[in-house]
């Protein structure tokens, strides 16, 4: 994530994916819900960015957006409307041929799912999945598939992947379920790999593991890595950038060094105010964000955070209550972002007076 | 897996056992206590007391229940002889009874009514899973639609519809009124053309009110797996449309149908009565009508022993065929 100008739409960028003003909405019996409204963001080749953001901020719906998962197997439903450009590797996806971008999926770009158990077909081996996998996109037969499947399974660090592949996914542990489904993934070599709160149904200890081998599989294949999380650790962990979402849209994003040193955002401040820390007092209470994340259905006007903005008011005339802030770039920074209507010169000795000292 | 089957076959023979001595009980006992003579029933009215009595030595009547019960079960496996008031009837190997209302074994009777439920059940089967399942993975395909509501409107009506309804209208409509068939039932190894031929209205009929559940209950279970984040997953691999719904979608789909379709068949075999009341079909249902209608206790006994086994069968290879469906379900 850079700070190059975004080209005209309808330009192929030079950057491995961009997305630009992603819209996903739903129609539904109680109104529109804007899931996401107005997405913009890069990625590169090498690069992991960590989408932070509350439930129903709009992180698991964007990740199915690219995938284009939000097209197919609508059966009867009422249709989400979706526009905006998602380019991946110099094709725009949004406006080719629905079986072109199904050839994509699974092949350049591939998903990791938050849940292992009820992501895996229950009724399919764990290894007849994994060559399912393959065979799509590779006409091989089983046997060399097959091999391709116990390799992989073997690189996540599954022990005696020839004869855990015959296995039944309810026959391996969490973590081992969490490894074979990243091995599903990777059969292919996707140059996207996008994974929707990975460690979010494991434990703890195997949750380092599974971040770990994300990292190590990262570096050996040199994909473009998208980590959809609500635990800013994981973030931590593995992120070049952030991007920060609250109601369907971005309010912060930048280089991760930068969005947790001097995070620009009050919902950033929340978050990081809200994240146990084995560093910090035991006596110290956790800070909450105050409130509950807005309805999609019926946004507040102005700033979506405002109402449980504890700076609503810094701003003067109730601008925040009336206009909606856009993403501006802080000054002086490489591609830090942030969608605030106070000054800087205020979030900067709000930060510092306020925020930063209770960290 | 084999042990597993050896245990479940033992225990469909328990279980049978069972239902016979219960039913047994039921037919034999209850008269004895409540003082009603179970020889009347089958002589006529003005039958002089030496027949009585030698009907009554026939039936062991004189005997405590549970050596009555041991004389039918060894007679399954060895044949027995009814002998009372100077004569003696022979009933061969396996004897289910011997009936003294239409003076003839039960066995070959079963023998030549099964077949005939058999055909009736198996060709009707065949037709509502086909119709029933098409329809049902469509509608769910096309939820909301034209087709969905046209066709789920249809199913509620052959739901509430009884068989003797559409079977006297269509009989009405295709033999009275058009003459295509006459529907009289013929032997398969006589002619399988005509059988064919008698049967394809009771089939059609039947098998319409099943489509009808299994539509319903098709279009719900697909509608809940469409759900399913394994469905997802199988479409984020890429694969095709017809491979997530032919494969992922309908492999879960088809064990509810399964469990049902177990527990239909095997109450059809045993209780087609309508069925083959309305089209006057020779099979077991018909010949249960009758056997109650006539108190033929012997043949009543029979077709009660055969419908009991149909059912615990049909569980059987049910419950065999979902170890192969499920993984998750562990034969031991």
């Amino acid at each position: 994530m850079t700070t190059a100008p975004v080209p005209a739409p309808g330009h192929p960028p030079d950057a491995f994916l961009e997305v630009r003003d992603l819209r996903i909405h739903f129609p539904t019996d109680d109104g529109l819900v804007r899931s996401v409204d107005g997405l913009s963001f890069r990625l590169e080749k090498g690069r992991t960015l960590g989408i932070v953001g509350e439930s129903g901020s709009g992180k698991s719906v964007t990740s199915l957006g690219i995938m284009g998962l939000h097209t197919v197997g609508q059966y009867g439903r009422r249709r989400a409307r979706i526009s905006g450009e998602i380019w991946l590797d110099g094709k725009e996806l949004m406006s080719a041929d629905p079986d072109e971008v199904r050839r994509l999926r699974g092949r350049e770009m591939a998903m990791i799912f938050q849940d292992p158990l009820s992501a895996m077909h229950p009724y399919f081996t764990v290894g007849a999945q994994i060559v399912e996998a393959y065979r799509v996109h590779h006409d091989v037969d089983k046997k060399t598939a097959r091999k391709r499947a116990v390799e992989l399974l073997d690189r996540v660090g599954i022990p005696q992947p020839d004869q855990r592949a015959d296995d039944y996914p309810h026959q391996f542990s969490g973590g081992m379920r969490q490894r074979a489904m990243i091995a599903m993934a990777l059969v292919n070599n996707p140059e996207l790999l996008i994974a929707d709160e990975p460690t979010t149904a494991l434990d703890v200890t195997v949750q380092a593991q599974i971040l770990d081998l994300i990292r190590d599989l990262q570096q050996e294949f040199g994909s473009a890595v998208i980590i959809i999380t609500h635990d800013l650790g994981v973030v931590a962990e593995l992120a070049d950038d952030i991007l920060v979402m609250y109601g369907g849209r971005c309010v912060e994003r930048g280089p991760a060094e930068q969005v947790f040193h001097r995070p620009q955002h009050p919902y950033t401040w929340g978050l990081l105010g809200s994240m146990p820390r084995i560093d910090r007092e035991q006596t110290e209470r956790l800070i909450p964000v105050k409130g509950s994340p807005p309805s999609l259905i019926d946004m507040p006007p102005g700033c979506a955070f405002s109402p449980r903005c504890p700076y609503a008011d810094v701003p003067a005339g109730g601008i925040t209550r009336t206009e909606r802030p856009e993403l501006a770039l802080v000054p002086g920074t490489d591609g830090h972002h942030s969608a605030c209507h106070m000054t800087h010169e205020e979030r900067a000795r709000i930060w510092t007076e306020e925020i930063a000292p209770k960290l | 897996m084999f042990a597993y089957i050896v245990r479940r076959l033992v225990a469909v023979i328990v279980m049978l056992l069972v239902v016979t001595l219960v039913t047994f009980g039921i037919f034999f006992a209850i008269p004895k206590l409540t003082g009603s003579d179970p020889a009347l029933l089958y002589v006529g009215k003005q039958a002089d007391p030496e027949t009585i009595e030698g009907i009554r030595q026939k039936l062991e009547l004189g005997d405590p229940v549970l050596v009555q019960f041991w004389h039918f079960v060894s007679g399954i496996v060895a044949g027995r002889d009814y002998t009372g008031g100077g004569t003696s009837v022979h009933c061969d190997v396996p004897c289910f009874g011997y009936s003294f209302r239409t003076e003839q074994d039960i066995w070959p009777v079963l023998q030549d009514r099964l077949p005939v439920t058999l055909s009736l059940a198996a060709g009707a089967c065949v037709l509502w899973l086909l119709g029933g399942v098409i329809t049902g993975v469509v509608s769910a395909l096309k939820r909301g639609s034209l087709w969905d509501r046209a066709a789920m409107t249809v199913a509620l009506g052959g739901v509430s519809l009884p068989i003797y309804f559409t079977g006297l209208l269509s009989l009405a409509v295709f033999s009275y009124g058009l003459g295509w068939l006459d529907g009289e039932y013929v032997d398969f190894a006589e002619s399988p053309g005509e059988w064919f031929g008698g049967l394809i209205l009771p089939w059609v009929t039947l098998a319409f009110l099943y489509a009808a559940m299994y539509a319903r209950l098709t279009r719900a279970t697909m509608l809940e797996i469409l759900g399913e984040d394994y469905i997802r997953t199988a479409r984020a691999k890429g694969l095709r449309e017809p491979v997530v719904i032919g494969k992922h979608a309908m492999r879960s789909t088809m064990t509810p149908v399964l469990t049902i379709l177990g527990m239909d068949l095997g109450a059809l075999v045993g209780g087609a009565i309508l069925t083959e009341t309305t089209f006057n079909l020779p099979g077991l249902g018909q010949a249960a009508v009758k056997a109650i209608g006539d108190r033929d206790l012997p043949l009543i006994l029979g077709v009660t022993l055969i419908a009991a086994a149909a059912v615990v069968l049909a569980n059987l290879v049910v419950d065999l065929l979902y170890a192969v469906i499920d993984p998750r379900v562990r034969l031991s």
